[in-house]
């Protein structure tokens, strides 16, 4: 919301400089987002006649002129439209003009020129569109200061205001904080209309059909319009509003829309069939072409401003070009009315166009308004002598709000805010908001609509008394203990584990496209495939909630691939969303996931440690590892399932290189996907003590032949079986296939770490498990022992 | 004999004086001390000798005997001494080849300014809650003073699943979840993901984080939060902050305010990050609505409490100076590294 500074002097003061103004706005809660001086930069500029003009007597395309600008100065000038007796901007020497320019005296083929004549150009009024010298109007005093006389001493200062208060999109809501802020007087200007002796309503009848959806309508008609540019002083407010003006009628409806926050709207009164007004919603199959000349398709819950037979207006939206006012235009009629905030937001929604007007219609205003907004247009018009103003008001509504009652409790605001505010000053804030107060009741006005509670009260008072004032504490109370759930530092120890081991964390969209499911190679009926799906996404590819990191995950890898970045793994702990059924009835569930992203100088045993030590950093030693060959993202023969006490708890391998290709990574690229919400359930965060071993360890080494197939993972599973409680560790040393190793075969080496927790060991013992073993390796697997 | 003993007394001294290795101290104990030694063929003679000479030239027999194992040793030691000072200048290593790497990897800038963020909230006793992220329009939004239709609401484009189901747009409907289940003393902050269906550029993306805060019990006023946010941006950017309070809306806040913090840049003067007005604008906050508490079940006679929202990637990127937002969720291993 832009206002010229100057516009508050019409209702208060502003004793202060702009930045001060500017800040203490800020502070009591009109927020300034940026001040503008317009015609900063310019200094010594000031008004000028021209007294007589004469040939240069050197140059053909100059003129030497005389000039009276408060003292006697020769110019020479090359501008077309100088003529004597025009009133100029005159730049004296020493002057500054606003793109930095310094101006001064010289001579011009040889002629003394004591300064410079403006163009709105060179003012920094406009922007290349200047066609000579600005001439200026009427008969300034010569001499003045030129921005005086421009109005170019203009400060704009442009707030931000907050959804709930539109009253403060006005220059009297703003003139009001204002005054409070600044400790001055407030007043708004009386309104009086000069209106002739006619009868409204022998003019213009009014019908509401809808008043829930329009409380309010209130009209009057001028007659005998004399449509022309609107005087400079209302041009210069309304410009420095941001509003270009028109002509004095559609500058006089925006004039009040600014003063009094009440849109307005003129409709020339010949084109409405049988000069009347019914306000009503839209016919099926109803259209208007609006003023923006778009022909709008209605539906039956819009809310439209209608003479006998059609709509002519979108209600609290725009006018329509069926009744627009014209050169020719003699009679017209000043709508001020009020509508439903909800209905208009949705209209302007629906049709796709947000106005001014509806823009504050839909923050509900105050139907109390109406009435003065007509009679200043009308006074406005009066003072423009833009018509005449025929007697009475059409003012339609069945009840007007009334003011809601809150209890005032000095002693419970100050112990809410931690102030020690009296009572007389909390009286005094909200007297100046115009509450009225009786006893300890308050008595918000009605344009105060978001004044509903003690807590609305509350800040009233906390702003106007200062939120640098109230001082700053310590809770009191209760202690409580804070700290991190276990869920949460468990999110940390994954951290952790995965950055030790040179992975990056990423963090990626939660929603992903779902043609990602056929580049992922997903079947038909993968449940993967199984999502939510949002209404109304930015794009197709952000189109559902992932039910996987994959996607992205190759995504990022693609990125850092295309980057030429060398040896990467990147990891996301996040969340998948699983829908309980399709369609969505209730919330999805939401599960994390770490994944886990690899390529470059790395392979799947590279993968398969880093996933062993996040298990072992969650303390899960109860796992096991299987060969997954049906996962249709991975590598039928490179990829393995996490198995947690039975359960499945994610997958890691090498990408299908198929998959690969739909992410353009030409190169293995290696990926884990662990369900965090399940190692949850199953980690041991509990760690227990055990003795340290008191008896020697035994080590034995196994050099073993088997058949290539046989995983080494089952022979490990044999020790252990036969070995029990003496096999302390298996350490598996080597493997090896070729050159002495016969076709089909590999050679498999183990160390193996035997111990007793209670006595030393015998060799005998010793003996007779690692015979156990062999027998039963041979027997199930095959396996012999290597004699070398 | 005293003389003979004499000599090779001086013969050993004169002999340990010129040698250079630990190969020729051997040859010299042997010649003087081996079993064919110099000294052993002396003290060989010793039968010769009176009984009364033979105690002193003994004593003498000894004492050169002595006298040369300690020169040995001593020379030895120095041998010794030289010879390790060879070896460790012979093993200088040039330090300025580079180290050997570790991989190392490192959490994603978000998670490494949330970890501090959340350290000074639990320092001061808060916990941390999690609520879903896909989310009912109820806690959202309804239960947060703001009804369908509310102009407010536009200002939060939000995702829709279903007319009830929303991405929630903020991280509010956990002060609601919370409040459902838990009764005052409340001290919570609930991090997390939040979408708004903006168009992607250096400024805005759809999915982004806050930091939600929420403190409910008897007697919290406005001075305590003013008091606990100062004491968070003291420790997050330095005593030197100065921090200001301006009033402001939101729905579910009353009275609502932002908290600007003194630019870090300018200090205050203004300057191109502050947009000249020396003051950056952090984050929301205010005395949680009556309604919302009575929407929750707390009745706002007896308590009262605070509320507010951060968002986190506007600090990482002030913390860090990144002026794109896009870089965050690239995940381009470059950027990562920096951080």
């Amino acid at each position: 919301m832009k206002m010229p500074l100057s516009w508050l002097n019409d209702y208060t003061k502003v004793g202060v400089t702009p930045k001060e103004y500017c800040d203490a706005m800020t502070l009591s809660g009109s927020k300034v987002d940026a001040f503008e001086m317009v015609g900063e930069g310019i200094e010594k500029v000031v008004v000028g006649k021209i007294l007589k003009i004469e040939q240069h007597p050197d140059a053909d395309k100059l003129v030497v002129c005389q000039v009276d600008a408060g003292e006697s100065l020769q110019i020479v000038t090359g501008a077309k439209n100088v003529f004597e007796g025009a009133y100029v901007p005159v730049a004296l020497h020493g002057s500054h003009l606003p793109d930095g320019t310094v101006i001064k005296k010289g001579k011009l083929r040889g002629v003394i020129s004591e300064g410079m004549f403006c163009s709105t150009d060179e003012l920094g009024m406009t922007e290349g569109t200047a066609t000579g010298v600005l001439i200026l109007e009427g008969e300034p005093v010569l001499g003045e200061d030129i921005k005086k006389t421009l109005g170019l001493d203009e400060v704009v200062v442009d707030f931000d205001i907050t959804s709930n208060r539109p009253d403060c999109l006005s220059m009297i809501g703003l003139a009001r904080e204002s005054a409070i802020t600044l400790h001055e007087e407030f007043s708004i200007p009386q309104v009086v209309v000069e209106e002739n002796d006619e009868q409204v309503e022998d003019y213009l009848s009014v019908k509401v059909e809808n008043s829930a959806l329009c409380p309010r309508y209130t009209a009057r008609v001028v007659k005998n319009i004399k449509i022309e540019p609107s005087p400079m002083w209302m041009q210069k407010r309304l410009e420095g509003c941001g509003v270009r003006a028109i002509n004095n009628i559609v500058d006089i409806t925006n004039y009040v829309m600014l003063e009094y926050g009440q849109p307005m709207h003129a409709f020339d009164i010949d084109f409405l069939k049988g000069q009347s007004i019914c306000v009503r919603t839209a016919k099926e199959e109803e259209t208007i072409v609006t003023l923006d000349d778009v022909e709008r398709q209605l539906t039956p819950d819009m809310l439209m401003i209608c003479d006998g037979e059609k709509p002519v207006a979108v209600a609290g939206v725009m006018g329509g070009q069926n009744s627009e006012i014209q050169d020719s235009t003699k009679t017209i009629v000043f709508e001020s009315a009020n509508f439903d905030g909800a209905s208009i937001r949705s209209t302007a929604k629906a049709l796709g166009m947000r106005t001014e007007s509806s823009a504050r219609f839909e923050k509900e205003l105050d139907a109390n308004v109406t009435l003065d907004a007509v009679n200043r247009a009308c006074q406005l018009i009066c003072e423009l002598g833009a018509g005449e103003v025929v007697g009475g008001v059409i003012d339609v509504y069945e009840t007007l709000p009334k003011r809601l009652e809150i209890t005032l409790r000095p002693a419970k605001i100050n112990s809410f805010l931690g102030t020690d505010i009296s009572e007389e000053e909390m009286i005094r804030i909200l007297k100046a908001l115009e509450c009225e107060i009786k006893g300890d009741k308050i008595y918000p006005p009605t344009f105060r609509k978001d004044l509903e509670t003690e807590a609305d009260i509350a800040e009233e008072i906390a702003r106007f008394y200062g939120y640098d004032k109230i001082e700053s504490t310590l809770m009191k109370g209760e202690s409580v203990a804070g700290g991190k759930t276990l869920k949460q530092s468990t999110e940390d120890v994954v951290k952790r584990a995965l950055t030790s081991r040179g992975l990056y964390e990423i963090y990626t969209y939660s929603f992903t496209d779902p043609n990602a499911f056929d580049k992922l190679n997903l079947p038909a009926d993968s449940e993967l495939r199984k999502c939510v799906t949002i209404l109304n996404p930015l794009g197709e590819e952000q189109s559902v909630m992932r039910t996987q990191h994959y996607n992205e995950m190759l995504k990022a890898l693609s990125l850092n691939n295309s980057h030429r970045n060398q040896n990467v793994g990147l990891f996301e702990l996040g969340t998948v969303y699983y829908p309980k059924a399709l369609p969505v009835t209730e919330l999805p569930e939401e599960r994390e996931f770490v994944t886990i992203g690899m390529y470059g100088d790395v392979d799947f045993y590279d993968l398969k440690g880093i996933v062993e030590q996040l298990f072992y950093a969650l303390n899960i030693s109860d796992y096991k590892v299987v060969a997954k060959k049906d996962d249709p993202t991975f590598h039928p023969g490179k990829t393995a399932e996490l198995m947690v006490e039975g359960v499945s708890a994610g997958v890691f391998g090498a990408v299908h290189p198929a998959v690969c290709n739909q992410y353009e990574l030409d190169r293995e690229v290696l990926m884990a996907s662990i369900d965090f919400t399940l190692l949850l359930e199953y980690m041991k965060p509990e760690k227990t003590y055990h003795a340290l071993p008191k008896f020697p360890a035994v080590t034995r080494d196994l050099a073993m032949l088997c058949d290539d197939e046989v995983e080494v993972g089952s022979i490990e599973e044999i020790i252990r079986q036969c070995g029990k409680a003496l096999v302390e560790e298996i350490k598996l040393f080597d493997i090896y296939k070729g050159k002495q190793i016969p076709e089909g075969k590999k050679s498999v080496a183990y160390s193996v770490v035997f111990r007793d927790a209670n006595k030393t060991l015998e060799e005998q013992e010793v003996n007779r498990v690692m015979d156990k073993i062999l027998t039963r390796l041979e027997e199930k697997l095959h396996v012999e022992l290597r004699k070398n | 004999m005293k003389q003979q003993l004499e000599q090779i007394r001086q013969a050993a001294e004169e002999n340990l004086k010129s040698i250079d290795s630990i190969a020729d101290l051997e040859e010299i104990r042997v010649k003087f001390l081996g079993k064919k030694g110099e000294l052993t063929s002396v003290l060989r003679g010793m039968g010769q000798l009176s009984a009364e000479e033979r105690p002193q030239i003994g004593q003498l027999a000894n004492q050169v005997r002595s006298f040369i194992e300690e020169e040995l040793e001593k020379a030895k030691n120095k041998l010794q001494q030289a010879e390790l000072e060879k070896k460790l200048s012979s093993e200088t290593l040039d330090v300025t080849i580079p180290g050997k790497q570790w991989p190392v990897g490192k959490t994603h800038p978000l998670t490494t300014v949330l970890d501090e963020l959340k350290s000074i909230f639990i320092g001061m006793g808060f916990s941390i809650a999690e609520g879903p992220e896909v989310e009912y329009d109820y806690y959202n939004f309804e239960a947060l003073n703001l009804p369908k239709n509310h102009p407010a609401r536009d200002t939060q484009d939000t995702f829709y699943v279903n007319d009830n189901i929303v991405l929630r747009t903020q991280t509010s409907p956990m002060q609601v979840r919370v409040m459902e289940k838990q009764q005052p003393p409340i001290r919570i902050i609930a991090p997390g993901r939040v979408f708004r269906s903006d168009a992607v550029d250096a400024t805005h993306s759809p999915v982004f984080h806050q930091i939600e805060g929420l403190v409910v019990d008897k007697g919290i006023t406005m001075g305590d939060l003013k008091g606990t946010l100062e004491v968070f941006v003291k420790k997050l950017y330095g005593d030197e902050v100065k921090v200001r309070f301006r009033p402001h809306h939101f729905p579910f806040t009353e009275p609502s305010a932002e908290m600007d913090i003194s630019c870090f840049v300018c200090g205050g003067e203004g300057c191109r990050v502050c947009k000249g007005e020396g003051w950056i604008e952090i984050l929301g906050c205010g005395m949680v609505h009556p309604k919302v508490l009575k929407n929750c079940g707390i009745d706002p006679e007896i308590y009262s409490g605070f509320a507010f929202g951060i968002g986190l990637e506007r600090i990482v990127m002030r913390r860090y100076d990144i002026d794109d937002l896009r870089l965050f969720f690239e995940n381009d291993v470059r950027f990562l590294k920096q951080f």
